[in-house]
């Protein structure tokens, strides 16, 4: 894991604005009191979220806690139903995958993202293909996608044009990533990127997730295990119950805030007041 | 677990024969056969029925072959596109009825020539696939049960068009010169070899340009021998079809490429080439292979899927014209009884998946060549419809069966 220059500051309650080490880091993705309902369930309350340029930021929380709803809701994919969504700094409406794409936003979801039958190659340009007139432009793509699994140090794949399905849960994550990255995105989005994989391959992949994180890209990592994101995160977010307990530098807490964080959305001055939403753990002192 | 590093992947570096060789073999011993089932039923069928049957080889029986597995094959051709997206269209045989008899009424009743009514036709069939591809992917109803319904109402469509069973029989020159007339011997060899250069400049010109690019290009040696393999097969069969087939030569001379050999190798590198080179269908393989992959990709799913109905359809109505050109007539059984399964099985026994997401056009070809062969073969041999039917399903089970089976082998052997 990469040190953070500054360590000195950092916990902030309550996620209210960004966490920033310093005055002049402006977070690349911020989302301001945003909230969300289907229907009579209100999901996420007042959320606010930020994620950083070369750094890891780890969205955890429990079952239920809002995670996947939050994701989608930067992702374009479930539109936000009030609060700011600001890219770059600049406020953004965000109505579809293709907005949050054309932001450079890339979420690389758990399962569902490859086809199988296809090679590597085909899977990393699908729906983008390169063209020379009508037909594909197949060296391009295939030079391209060797350039960016050199440029990420993926070496474990022997040919980039074996089908996915002959590949390892890991090395699948690998592709995944790699075909997000492939668009000059900004921002990756991954979730659960480890929960199906054996330890080489897991520490494998979070490797990968450093990467590129020290290659200048913001990463969201949405992860249950404690291990993973204590070994490449520098900021974590919490939530708890559809309210974002807290929003901290990894290197301020320990191991078992975290878990109170989630668990209870508090830990000592950290995470949810009762006027904060009410949310009270039965845990709390 | 596969963190070894592969340190012989330097980009420029070219794979040998052997290497080829080797990897083709590891493929097909985990499951991913390809046409290697069709192919080998081809040889030992033709040398079953050739042994019990010395009339099976002869030059007339073989032109017989083309013209008889030619409509299947079309219709099996367009059959893949559905069946890649891992659905069915079971009313493509009589879509091919409904076209020819849309063809004929356009010929005969209304006296028109005969481009516009194969382009009423080709349009009947394009109209039938917007339709089918409508109700499956955007109304959501099986494409099962939507085909099923359309092969019980286009039953009741070609009746209605051919007039309550008549038979109207087909005498446009064009038309009938499909499945009945021959090119001239020299037009076949001149086609032959334009078609074997062609072939061999394509794959010369690719290898040169992956080698400039800097990627591993196959190597000459495996170029040399692709185009050899067909420059022998077609080369056999030109030679073959040009050879005297009639019983007097002296009152009608009857040798040549039967002219629908041209036209289904022509749709036949149309649709490759479609499948192979656009993004179109690489979409569809993404479709067939991970539906909501390819939506998440960006990819227009109800669009893509109602193309491959429409494609299906249309090439339903070239294959109902073909039909029409054969039996010079469009009855209310053009396209009907086996044409649907026989198609089906063709695109099938060649190696294209029930499951969606793995065939290829030329799947249709070698399998609606098993289909013919067996038709033709047991036909000289002197059995009856009923048992031509039960041994050609016993075949199609057979396929879907080795289809099924290499899918589990090559799950296991993780390749799929």
């Amino acid at each position: 894991m990469s040190e953070t220059t500054s360590t000195d500051l950092g916990v902030t309650p309550a996620g209210r604005g960004a966490p920033g080490s310093g005055p002049s880091e402006q977070p690349i993705l911020e989302l301001r009191g945003v909230n969300k309902s289907f229907g009579p369930v209100h999901v996420l309350h007042d959320v606010s979220f930020s994620a950083y340029a070369g750094e890891v930021t780890a969205l955890v929380g429990d079952n239920g806690a809002g995670k996947s709803t939050l994701v989608k809701c930067i992702g374009g994919i479930h539109p936000i139903d009030s609060g700011e969504y600001l890219f770059e700094g600049k406020p953004v409406n965000v109505h579809s995958p293709r907005d949050a794409a054309a932001l450079g936003i890339e979420i690389v979801y758990q399962d569902l993202a490859l086809c199988d039958n296809l090679d590597i190659v085909q899977n990393m340009f699908l729906g983008r293909e390169r063209k020379n007139g009508l037909v594909l432009d197949e060296d391009t793509m295939e030079r391209m996608a060797a350039e960016t699994l050199k440029g990420l140090s993926v070496r474990t794949v022997k040919s980039i044009r074996q089908p996915v399905s002959s590949l390892s849960g890991g090395q699948r994550q690998t592709v995944a990533i790699a075909k997000a990255v492939l668009w000059n995105s900004k921002v990756v989005i991954l979730d659960e990127p480890t929960a199906a994989l054996g330890v080489a391959q897991t520490a494998q992949v979070l490797e990968l997730v450093r990467r590129l994180a020290d290659q200048g890209l913001a990463v969201v990592l949405i992860s249950h295990n404690m291990n993973d994101v204590f070994a490449v995160s520098d900021r974590i977010a919490a939530l708890y119950l559809g309210r974002m307990a807290a929003q901290v530098k990894a290197s301020d807490v320990t191991h078992a805030q975290v878990v109170e964080l989630i668990t209870a959305g508090r830990s000592g001055d950290l995470g949810l007041t009762n006027g904060n939403g009410g949310a009270e753990g039965k845990e709390a002192p | 677990m596969s963190t070894t590093v592969a340190p012989e992947r330097t980009t420029t570096q070219t794979p040998t024969l052997g290497q080829g060789v080797r990897g083709y073999l590891e493929r097909v011993r985990g499951g991913e056969m390809g046409a290697l089932p069709a192919v080998l039923g081809l040889i030992v069928l033709c040398t079953v029925f050739t042994i019990l049957r010395p009339a099976f080889l002869t030059p007339i029986n073989i032109a017989n072959l083309f013209t008889q597995g030619a409509q299947i094959t079309v219709i099996a051709m367009g059959l893949v596109f559905v069946l890649l997206l891992g659905e069915i269209d079971l009313s493509a045989g009589f879509a091919s009825g409904v076209c020819a008899a849309v063809l004929a009424v356009t010929l005969t009743v209304h006296g028109l020539p005969w481009y516009v009514a194969v382009a009423a036709a080709l349009a009947t069939g394009m109209v039938i696939g917007l339709l089918l591809g409508t109700l499956v992917a955007k109304v959501g109803i099986p494409s099962f049960v939507v085909t099923l319904a359309a092969f019980l109402a286009f039953q009741g469509v070609v009746l209605l068009l051919v007039r309550g069973g008549t038979n109207i029989s087909i005498r446009d020159e064009v038309i009938l010169a499909i499945a009945n007339r021959n090119l001239p011997p020299a037009v076949g060899w001149t086609l032959f070899a334009v078609g074997v250069a062609g072939f061999a400049a394509v794959q010369l010109l690719r290898a040169r340009r992956r080698v400039a690019h800097g990627l591993p290009a196959d190597p000459m040696s495996l170029i040399a021998f692709r185009v050899g393999v067909l420059a022998v097969i077609a080369g056999v069969a030109v030679y073959v079809l040009n050879l005297e087939r009639s019983r007097n030569a002296l009152i009608v001379s009857l040798k040549g490429v039967p002219v629908v050999v041209p036209l289904i190798v022509l749709l036949l590198i149309l649709w490759t080439f479609v499948l192979r080179r656009t993004a179109f269908g690489r979409h569809i393989y993404a479709v067939g292979g991970n539906a909501e992959a390819a939506r998440r990709a960006g990819i227009n799913v109800d669009r893509i899927k109602i193309a491959c109905f429409v494609i299906c359809s249309t090439m339903a109505a070239v294959g109902g014209i073909v039909a029409a050109s054969r039996g010079a007539s469009v009855d209310p059984n053009t396209g009907g009884s086996n044409v649907l399964l026989y198609a089906v099985g063709a695109a099938v026994i060649g190696g294209t998946s029930l499951f969606g997401g793995k065939g290829r056009v030329i799947d249709a070809v070698l399998g609606g060549a098993v289909i013919a062969v067996i038709d033709n073969g047991m036909g000289l041999m002197g059995y009856s419809a009923g048992v031509k039917f039960v041994v050609t399903g016993a075949v199609l089970l057979l396929a879907a069966g080795v289809d099924a089976i290499s899918r589990k082998r090559a799950a296991a052997s993780g390749l799929r």
